[in-house]
């Protein structure tokens, strides 16, 4: 034991994590007092809560010495190794969680008739969100990168993956439920990055010159900002509203228009409003980023005899870059939500699923369409995000 | 007093908020407008809620939440700030980044299944969501104080406290109200969505005409909510103009 450690020892009982300590106690309190599962006769009812403490005892060993683990981390001297265990440890006390979730599901799915669902409780919900930001508080503490960071999270994503394979977790209500809308949510999934996407060329093509004048017009910007910013404070669902009188007049006069699927409901009010919103973060960034450009690299790009588009393709875009790149993320999460809204107006998506639980007042068909444009926002966001960092480093 | 007069005329917060109570004080007196426009629909006018009362519900909420967004995210972008806390910074701002990647509107339908339906999800929903720009921008404002002012009033003989209140929250204050700005501007279109969970709001006449077809309620609700997101982010504009204009009496 070296001199260092023996200090450590001999000063005892000292708290070394506060983070994890305040993440313990958090999730020991919620996990405790709050419902772990719920059992319901059928999908519509609300459930019997299950606490932890009604859980199989061997079962309940696993998850105790897992925590018992992460509160003893709180204690210890940081080491570097301590920290990888403890993020392992996190890690595995959420799937360990999951597990549990799923055999008690399967327990009572025996003895119940099939229409029978274990929904997750506030509790679970609870302890997984304590055990993700003990990872996370580990992964800061490691000062991993952030690339390693999101493989870490995709690690643990791929684990829960792994147990829905596996069939760990058939028996839990959002399982079944997807069981049931497999095909529903595929497709809906795909309509709801179609109409992202179908936002998206149009918003960059009007986006990037308006960016492009406003970083030179001094006056233009002064006009612009505040009346995209105007945009960006009607409520989503208003302006959709708005956009609908509108289209339905003008299909109504334009068959053509009806033909081709444009009118006041679906799709195109949908569109329409994404790319007004999309606007103001992604000119905003445009300008942000060429202002940003040393004057410097523009004059020698000048003085080598490049013409005005070669500088900007050539010097001004590549440097922006960046900046521009996290306009676009901001624009494509921003997008993802507003899409899930859209489905008020027929646009269809993932929201459709949502609205259609909530109005049925059918809770897992809310999860089932959630779940996916969380995640959709999530992966959006981190890979924008590793794009814009390898931007950056190019830059450089 | 002219000169005032003229300084009002040229304030769009004043025609905007002008417009607001107008249209919603005359909303009743539209309904031969609307059953002219509408001649198709049985009910051109939506009448099972009066609009006033509605208004006044979905400001109840914006500001409930939104009180309770300002009060927890200063608090604890103060405390992550102070050497007690500071071990809790790096992880704030993860799930500051983190939550805002979130939509709101998943945020306020994964309520549902927590809380049950009516006001409760929304407000959980409003105040968790709302409090994270006012984190991001309450730390953001806070690290903007330049050390030097730190310095000079730790030399004055300033205790902590007095250094916090007296130098640092004032010079972080409008970058901190930037924050409440986008909060309540957010909050005003999800507490709009959050008709489709049980709040009464502006936007369930909204929700109501979409799904009977009724166009006439869509559009008389989304005309009051949008000039209600409007009206209350010149508000802020407003107040964000005279913040920076103001100067401690000599």
């Amino acid at each position: 034991m070296s001199g260092a450690e023996q200090g450590a020892a001999a000063g005892g009982f000292r708290v070394r994590n506060l983070v994890l300590l305040t993440l313990f106690l958090a999730g020991a309190a919620g996990g405790g007092s709050l419902a772990f599962v719920a059992h319901a006769p059928n999908r519509l009812l609300s459930g019997a809560p299950v606490r932890l403490g009604a859980l199989p005892g061997e079962a309940l060993l696993v998850l105790s010495l897992l925590a018992a683990l992460l509160l003893g981390g709180a204690f210890l001297t940081p080491r570097r190794a301590g920290h990888w265990v403890l993020g392992a440890a996190a890690a595995a006390f959420v799937l360990v969680l999951c597990t549990l979730a799923g055999v008690e599901a399967s327990r009572f799915a025996a003895g119940a008739p099939p229409a029978a669902r274990t929904s997750l409780g506030a509790g679970f919900w609870i302890m997984a969100l304590c055990g993700c930001l003990a990872m996370m508080d580990a992964m800061h503490r490691l000062a991993l990168a952030p690339a390693l960071r999101m493989m870490g999270a995709l690690m643990l994503a791929g684990g829960v993956a792994g147990l829905g394979a596996m069939g760990a977790l058939d028996d839990l209500s959002i399982a079944k439920e997807y069981a049931n809308r497999r095909e529903a949510l595929g497709e809906a999934l795909a309509q709801h990055v179609g109409i992202v996407l179908a936002a998206l060329l149009p918003t960059v093509l009007i986006g990037l010159p308006l960016g492009l004048v406003a970083a030179r017009r001094r006056a233009f910007a002064a006009g612009l900002f505040p009346a995209l910013n105007l945009i960006q404070t009607i409520p989503s669902i208003a302006l959709f509203a708005m956009l609908m009188a509108p289209l339905a007049g003008l299909a109504e006069r334009f068959p053509v228009l009806k033909a081709a699927g444009i009118g006041g409901i679906g799709a195109a009010p949908a569109v329409i409003a994404l790319i007004l919103y999309s606007l103001l973060p992604i000119a905003r960034n445009v300008a942000e980023g060429i202002a940003g450009v040393p004057a410097g690299a523009r004059h020698a790009a000048v003085g080598m005899g490049m013409t005005p588009g070669q500088v900007f393709g050539r010097v001004e875009l590549p440097l922006a870059l960046p900046v521009v790149l996290s306009g676009l993320r901001i624009v494509i999460v921003q997008a993802i939500g507003l899409a899930a809204v859209a489905a008020l107006i027929g646009a269809g998506g993932l929201g459709a699923i949502m609205f259609q639980g909530l109005f049925a007042n059918a809770l897992d068909t809310v999860v089932l369409g959630t779940v996916p444009i969380i995640l959709l926002a999530l992966a959006a966001d981190g890979s924008l995000r590793l794009l814009t960092g390898y931007a950056e480093r190019v830059r450089r | 007093m002219r000169t005032r007069a003229h300084a009002l005329a040229a304030e769009p917060l004043f025609w905007t908020t002008l417009g607001f109570v107008v249209l919603l004080l005359a909303m009743p007196a539209t309904k031969p407008a609307f059953a002219a426009l509408f001649p198709e629909l049985d009910r051109p006018f939506y009448e099972q809620d009066s609009y006033f009362r509605l208004a006044l519900a979905h400001l109840g909420i914006v500001a409930a939440s939104s009180i309770a967004a300002v009060a927890v995210a200063l608090s604890a972008g103060i405390f992550v700030t102070r050497p007690a806390g500071v071990e809790f910074r790096a992880i704030t701002e993860s799930v500051v980044a983190l939550g805002q990647t979130f939509p709101p509107v998943a945020v306020l339908a994964l309520a549902v299944p927590l809380t049950g339906f009516g006001t409760t999800p929304a407000l959980i929903a409003l105040t968790l969501y709302g409090m994270l720009p006012i984190l991001q921008n309450t730390l953001a404002g806070l690290a903007s104080v330049p050390g030097d002012v730190r310095d000079a009033g730790r030399g004055m003989g300033m205790t902590g406290a007095q250094i916090l209140l007296r130098l640092e929250l004032p010079l972080a204050a409008p970058v901190i109200l930037a924050g409440i700005r986008t909060s309540v501007v957010i909050n005003v279109g999800t507490a709009t969505i959050a008709s489709t969970v049980g709040a009464r709001t502006l936007g369930l006449p909204i929700i109501v005409g979409l799904n009977g077809s009724n166009l006439a309620y869509v559009l008389q609700g989304a005309a009051l909510v949008g000039l209600l997101g409007v009206l209350l982010d010149l508000a802020f504009a407003r107040g964000l103009r005279g913040l920076r204009q103001w100067r401690p009496p000599a």
